[in-house]
Parts: structure tokens; C-alpha cells; sequence
């Protein structure tokens, strides 16, 4: 009943600061757009792919076309050397700088860093890496940072309480992580759980905690990290590591020589091992675009909704007013489902994962079990 | 299509975080976590085996006590009953002895009035043949004074005897 309250009041507080922050990002561009010496035309199409892809710099508002950002370090490895510059050197994409600039054009490499020759032509051939500290990875340093305490709290207050009843923060942990834990690991897994807890626990928590971070409108919150290609990528990819190195010899007879199949499917032509080694490669690919598209979509869905203001707002400015009344509840009905696909995603992430590397660690004898009880 | 993407400084930094998180809440987060609530569920565990023993302890407890209960109630009923058997007997032989010597007193108090009541006899007896020695001799010496005096004193002995 507490809990519940607490959710109801941390629903009302984000609703809150959703609303509010709204505002606050917005009505700088209200009076922007009603000057008529900046007479670009509002794009809704980049302005939420902008919001929704990586930057260089955190962008937090503009004021009467000044912008207000963080300016983030740029790291970059090319020809044996460490380049090492702040991104306020490109001015916002404006300018190059050392040969680098920000690519304008549309098209795969738009927003990232390329490099380009002294009249600022882009040199496609050039091989550098990129490690810059971007709004994506700050974010992740920032997330990973507040994830750790409150982890560590937590398991600071379970050595301090004993095994009496959870206390602070470990009251808030412990129901989700039982939740986890006895409904999606253990029963997925089996008896061999235990070593594949800690992995799955701290992915749930990761993407739990980066999945309601994004949904906070305004900075640290804000960057689309779960709904990043390069962020789910990487968990899928330690769900495929983990499944795969702790496939046993039941697992992978599975796949190349799967039982209770008629042998013309598996020679001459190895039809049914291709199938099921595709199939060992798809499951983390869905599980890396399905958070991805979730999370993006809707960050995609509830800025459209703000953008709407400014469409309206461009042919009319009273119309423009009028619809954000509208908008602004369909963005807070958006973000109530938002909140609810944070958790979801989170658990069917960590669900199927732990799907995954049950199927790879189960014994022969269960299964003929299972077989013999249906 | 920026969109789909991976970035490889991000990728890199996201390995790089993750598995630092994951090597710190493993070590340092999970496990004492999990350490806690498993011992928690032990305990609570073993609380409730020891309630549910306690409790069949108590049960047998409960069982002994009526035994022993029933035991005593039973031992007293014995001791009584026997206690009862003895005093009866006791007060049966005591009765008995009584009745015998009651008996024996009587016979011989009946005895000693037989004796006495022989002796008496005897002694009327001898009393009787004394006087009838005198009055014969009486009667002989009147005989021989008065045949007349002689029937009227025999009456008038006779009277006596009578009186007498």
C-alpha cells in the first residue's frame, strides 16, 4: 500500500515535471519562431530525430537563438594519434576543426564526425575512431554512476540490517528484484541459476533505470540510451556471449543435429542446422531491436506530439496555443504508457535472456521429463 | 538512417561501463543481496520447522502429561481400594476376636454359675438331710411321749417346713 503511494506520488511529481518541463524547452522557441529574422521553416522530422539520436553536445535550451548546452569532450583516434578537443570547436556543427567537422548532410553518416580537407569537402577514405564523450555516454557514465549507489546502498543496508525485514532504498529493490528473480529467472533457468543472477539482475536494472532515465524530459535525464542501437546492441551481444559460452553439448546437438526430424532435411542439404543457426543469431538481434524500437518509438510518438504545437503554431500562432492544451495531455498519456513499457521492456529483455541461456544450460533428462509429462 | 546506426564510441564505452557495472554490482551489490535474502528465507525456513517441532513437542508433551496424569489418578484409585481392603479386614478380624472373646467370657462366667449353683445344691442337700436327721430324731423322741402330741407336732414340723 506504501509502495503504491509512492508510485501514485513519484506518477504525479514526473507528470508534473513533465508538463513543466515542457514549457521550459519550448516557449524560448515560441518567441524564436515569432522573430522574423529567423525565417527557417520548423522541421518535425529532425527536430526528433535530433532528439532522439547522439550528440556531441547536451543540448539543454535555447533562448532567443542562443543556444544552452554542455559541451562535451570529443575523443578521437587517428593516424596513431589521440585527438582531444572540446565540441564547442565546431559551433554547433557550424565550423570544422583540426579536419574533423560534424556531417550536415543528410544520410548514414549525418550528425557524427567526418573528415574533411581544407575546403571542407568530406574525405569518405579516411579511417578514424571515434570515442568522443557524447550525450549517450554521458548519460550512461551518469546512469551507471546513480545505479551503483543505489545498488550499493541497498546491499550496504542489507549488511547493516541483517536478514530482518528490508529497510530504505532495499524496500524499493527487494519486491522488483524478487519479482525478477523467482518469475523470469529462476523459472527460465532452473537449478542452475544461480551463476546467471547477477547478469540478469544487473541487466533488468540497467535497462529499467536507463528506460524511466530517458523519460525524464530535461538534464541528467533525457538521452535516449535504451533507445540506441549502440546500447542494445552491446547487452544483446553479453546476452549472445553468455548463451553461447554456456551451451552445453545437449545444446549444440540441438542445433546441428536437432532430434525427432526427418534426416532428408539434414542431408544432403543441411536445411534444419542452417535454420537453427540462423536462429541462434536472430534471438539477440530481435532482443537488441525490439528494446530499441520500443523505447525510440516512443520518444518518437510523445515529441510528435510537442511538435504538432510548433506545425500549428507556424500557420497560426492562436492555433498553435490552442492545440498545446491538447497535445500536452496526449504527451502525458504517453508518458504513462512510456513508464509502463520501461518496465515491460526491461523485463521481457531480461526474461528472454534468461530464456536463451536456460534453453543452453538444460539438461537432456529435463527435457525428456517435460516430454514424457505433456 | 542515423537512426540504426550502432556507433562504435558509443559501443565501446557501453562494453566498457557495462561490464565495469556488472563486475561491481556482482561483487559488491548482488551478492550480499542475494547472500541476505537467502539467509532471510533460511531463517524464516528453519523459524517455522522450529515452530511446526515445537509444536510436536508440545503435542507429546500434552500426551505425556495425560498419561502420567491417567497413571496417578489410576495408582490412587489402587492405593485407596487396598487401603479400604485392609482396614475392612482389620476391622473384620477385630470383630471376630470380640465375638470370640465375648463368647469365651460368657461360657465362663456360665460355668462358674454352674459351679455355684452345684454347690448350693449340695449344700441344701446336706442342709436338708440335717434337718431331716433332727426332725426324725424329734419325731422318734416325741413318738415315744404322746401319740396324740406326737401327730400334732409332726404338723406343726411340717408348718415349720413349710414357713421355711
Amino acid at each position: 500500500m506504501h509502495l503504491n503511494i509512492c508510485k501514485i506520488k513519484t506518477y504525479k511529481k514526473l507528470c508534473l515535471l513533465t508538463l513543466w518541463s515542457v514549457f521550459l524547452f519550448f516557449i524560448p522557441n515560441i518567441q524564436a519562431s515569432e522573430n522574423p529574422s529567423t525565417e527557417k521553416k520548423f522541421d518535425a522530422g529532425s527536430t526528433i530525430i535530433g532528439h532522439v539520436v547522439d550528440a556531441y553536445e547536451w543540448h539543454i535550451m535555447t533562448i532567443n537563438d542562443k543556444h544552452i548546452s554542455i559541451y562535451l569532450p570529443v575523443i578521437l583516434y587517428h593516424d596513431g594519434k589521440i585527438h582531444l578537443f572540446s565540441s564547442s570547436k565546431f559551433h554547433h556543427g557550424h565550423e570544422s576543426y583540426a579536419g574533423f567537422a560534424i556531417c550536415q548532410e543528410k544520410g548514414a553518416n549525418k550528425g557524427k564526425i567526418i573528415k574533411v580537407d581544407e575546403e571542407g569537402n568530406m574525405d569518405k577514405d579516411a579511417f578514424f575512431i571515434d570515442l568522443s564523450i557524447t550525450k549517450n555516454v554521458l548519460s550512461l557514465f551518469i546512469s551507471i554512476l546513480l545505479l551503483t549507489l543505489i545498488i550499493l546502498s541497498a546491499a550496504r543496508s542489507y549488511k547493516k540490517n541483517g536478514h530482518g525485514a528490508p529497510k530504505g532504498i532495499a524496500r524499493i529493490i527487494e519486491p522488483i528484484l524478487l519479482f525478477i528473480k523467482d518469475g523470469a529467472i529462476v523459472p527460465s533457468i532452473g537449478p542452475k541459476h544461480e551463476k546467471y543472477t547477477p547478469f540478469l539482475l544487473t541487466l533488468f536494472f540497467f535497462i529499467l533505470f536507463n528506460n524511466l532515465f530517458g523519460l525524464i524530459p530535461f538534464f541528467p535525464g533525457g538521452a535516449n540510451l535504451t533507445g540506441n542501437i549502440s546500447v542494445t546492441l552491446i547487452l544483446a551481444l553479453f546476452t549472445f556471449i553468455v548463451t553461447t559460452l554456456s551451451g552445453n553439448k545437449h545444446y549444440w546437438k540441438d542445433i546441428f543435429n536437432t532430434p525427432g526430424i526427418p534426416w532428408w532435411l539434414k542431408v544432403p542439404i543441411p536445411l534444419m542446422p542452417i535454420v537453427e543457426l540462423i536462429g541462434v543469431f536472430t534471438k539477440p538481434i530481435i532482443l537488441m531491436i525490439r528494446l530499441f524500437a520500443n523505447i525510440t518509438a516512443g520518444h518518437i510518438i510523445a515529441l510528435g506530439f510537442i511538435c504538432l504545437i510548433f506545425i500549428l503554431g507556424e500557420t497560426n500562432l492562436s492555433a498553435g496555443y490552442g492545440v498545446s492544451i491538447a497535445s500536452v495531455i496526449f504527451y502525458v498519456f504517453m508518458g504513462f504508457i512510456e513508464l509502463l513499457v520501461a518496465f515491460i521492456q526491461a523485463y521481457v529483455f531480461t526474461l528472454l535472456s534468461a530464456i536463451y541461456i536456460g534453453m543452453a544450460v538444460k539438461e537432456h533428462e529435463e527435457e525428456h521429463e517435460l516430454k514424457e509429462i505433456h | 538512417m542515423e537512426l540504426v546506426l550502432p556507433g562504435i564510441g558509443l559501443m565501446f564505452w557501453m562494453t566498457l561501463s557495462f561490464l565495469i557495472l556488472l563486475f561491481i554490482l556482482g561483487k559488491f551489490g548482488w551478492k550480499p543481496i542475494m547472500g541476505m535474502l537467502n539467509k532471510r528465507e533460511k531463517s524464516i525456513t528453519d523459524a517455522l520447522q522450529e515452530a511446526e517441532k515445537t509444536r510436536e513437542e508440545m503435542r507429546l508433551l500434552k500426551i505425556d502429561n495425560e498419561l502420567l496424569l491417567k497413571q496417578a489418578k489410576e495408582e490412587r484409585d489402587a492405593i485407596v481400594s487396598e487401603a479400604r481392603k485392609v482396614s475392612q479386614k482389620m476391622y473384620d478380624s477385630a470383630k471376630e476376636k470380640a465375638n470370640f472373646e465375648a463368647e469365651h467370657i460368657i461360657e465362663s462366667a456360665k460355668e462358674a454359675i454352674h459351679y455355684e449353683k452345684m454347690k448350693a445344691i449340695a449344700d441344701i442337700k446336706n442342709t436338708i438331710a440335717d434337718l431331716s436327721v433332727d426332725i426324725a430324731e424329734k419325731v422318734i423322741l416325741q413318738e415315744l411321749k404322746d401319740k396324740q402330741a406326737h401327730s400334732t407336732y409332726v404338723n406343726k414340723l411340717l408348718d415349720d417346713i413349710k414357713l421355711n
